[in-house]
């Protein structure tokens, strides 16, 4: 910041609608959003289910085009599948015939990378998210957690500058879900990557993020930017003792309960 | 965790003592048949009588066999290739898909004993009219099970493959085909067994040798202990072949096999029923 250079948006959703045709008729998923992630920065999406929260994630990846509306990406127009991402979804989504270092590895060998910086690269992110001793294991041979671990290092295995994340942690039971909070707020102060989170848990959203949208339902309009004013490193039990933290997802609580409501 | 050899030994006997002791039942009710007099010996010969004859022609069994599973393996093999190709080009284009379809359900209908003649009349008594049976009965299971298993690949796997830029020809050589592995390989061990079938149904209509003429000679001549003796020689042959698809299976599958569970002795057991 201090190079006097202005910061472009790592991601902007600039007046973004998405219908989709079915028979009878016409439904909008996402109506007019608009919104802007600085480099760096951690944005949760939270909503009610079906609102179309996911289909933000595939419009930024490029899966899915807008019906109108533009998406920029690191500064660069959105026109088809992106590369320079890395992506987590619910499922984990590993080859059940590789090992977890050869699932993370699969990322290196599609975009032709060299195979000893990615050995390395995979190495450092098997460390990072406490996979060692578990590199060769298949992924039925590992818990819902740890196969969750794998997708994280596939997704950043590439250094990829915006992580997109699909509820990760929603198959996973409460315990492991906060263990993997804790490691993915690690491991996004270690990396520095731009993060948007799709996720149903309020308290998730607050804790890892420095910003959270909250989308009404269908059609899906922002309903409201709540800033997270939390220390930037987090302690999970401290900060959700907090009373920022108690209040912030009260609010959201609300919101939510009233977005789900009658109009 | 990896099995100490002993255990999995002891494990296969543990499992393969019913399907044994079945047979073994069948044998004695079939030798009871036979020495009760219940059946005249001509109509049904005993398992000891059919024991001795395959001992005895053992050299004459052994050239005809060799013919029928050559045919067998040779058609095996093209409608192996053949099926994964035809079913790859169907998974990637919705125009052939939809071409196809018709004529290949209409060729998997079509009763291959009648059509079995015509291949005679084209291509003369040798080995080519059998093998084209053959490949006509294996053809159809591969091409099902391939492009289910082509088909059954994850969407979010597929997405994440184009956000990793890799391409249709890695994605399909890293993700699509080894996913549709086990079930191409549930098809190719139904295929191997028809195409034993077709074998011998090509060989009934117009041969002089293999295991359908020696049938067909030993019916000819009410020689029933030889017939039975064939019978039994081309169970043996489809459940050595498909038995060796299913080691095949094992050793490049370990992965998907260590999950279906015990495999061959389960599939013996099948096999031999």
């Amino acid at each position: 910041m201090s190079s006097g250079v202005i910061a472009t948006s790592a991601v902007a959703i600039d007046d973004v609608s998405v219908r989709f045709q079915s028979k009878r008729a016409e439904t909008t998923a996402i109506e007019r959003v608009s919104l802007d992630v600085a480099p760096g920065e951690f944005v949760s999406i939270v909503g009610p289910s079906g609102c179309g929260k996911s289909t933000l994630l595939k419009l930024v990846s490029g899966l899915l085009q807008p019906s109108s509306g533009s998406v920029t990406l690191l500064g660069e127009q959105v026109r088809g599948p992106r590369h320079d991402i890395g992506f987590v979804f619910q499922r984990a989504a590993l080859l059940e015939w590789r090992s977890a270092r050869r699932n993370i590895l699969l990322q290196a060998e599609m975009r032709g990378m060299s195979s000893v910086e990615a050995g390395r690269r995979a190495d450092e992110l098997i460390e990072m998210t406490g996979l060692s001793g578990f590199e060769n294991a298949l992924p039925h041979e590992l818990s819902g957690g740890m196969q969750q671990r794998v997708a994280l290092c596939r997704a950043l295995l590439h250094e990829p500058r915006v992580l997109l994340m699909d509820e990760p942690f929603g198959a996973l039971d409460a315990l492991t879900r906060e263990q993997m909070n804790v490691e993915l707020h690690r491991v996004w102060r270690e990396t520095g990557t731009t993060v948007l989170l799709v996720t149903h848990s309020i308290a998730e959203s607050v804790y890892l993020a420095n910003r959270v949208i909250v989308l009404t339902r269908r059609p899906a309009v922002v309903k409201e930017v709540i800033d997270v004013d939390l220390p930037s490193e987090r302690d999970y039990s401290a900060t959700m003792a907090r009373p920022e933290f108690a209040a912030v997802t009260a609010h959201i609580r609300e919101l939510l309960g009233a977005a789900t409501g009658h109009d | 965790m990896k099995p100490v050899p002993g255990d999995r030994w002891r494990g296969v006997a543990e499992r393969s003592w019913r399907p044994a002791a079945l047979l073994a039942a069948c044998l004695v009710i079939w030798h009871l048949i036979t020495v009760t007099g219940l059946v005249e010996a001509y109509l049904v010969p005993s398992p000891g009588k059919t024991f001795d004859l395959l001992v005895d022609k053992w050299s004459y069994l052994w050239g005809h066999t060799w013919v029928t599973t050559y045919e067998t393996i040779l058609g095996f093999v093209i409608a192996g290739v053949l099926g994964v190709l035809m079913a790859v080009a169907m998974v990637y284009s919705r125009t052939i898909e939809s071409t196809a379809y018709p004529i290949l359900l209409f060729a998997q209908v079509i009763p291959k004993i009648a059509v079995a003649p015509l291949f005679v009349v084209w291509l003369g008594f040798g080995f080519e009219p059998k093998v084209i049976v053959a490949v006509l009965m294996a053809f159809f299971p591969v091409v099902i099970s391939t492009v289910t298993g082509l088909k059954s690949v994850d969407t979010e796997m597929l997405e994440l493959a184009a956000t990793m830029g890799g391409g249709p020809v890695k994605t399909f050589v890293k993700i699509r085909f080894p996913a549709a592995l086990p079930h191409l390989f549930a098809g190719l061990k139904v295929a191997v067994t028809l195409a034993v079938t077709g074998a011998v149904v090509g060989e009934f209509v117009g041969s002089n040798e293999g295991l359908g003429y020696v049938i067909l000679q030993a019916n000819g001549n009410m020689d029933t202990p030889m017939l039975f003796a064939g019978l039994i020689v081309i169970s043996v042959v489809g459940i050595l072949l498909f038995l060796l698809l299913d080691l095949a299976e094992q050793l490049m599958l370990p992965w998907h096999s260590s999950r279906r569970g015990a495999a061959v002795t389960t599939l013996l057991a099948k096999g031999g029923t």
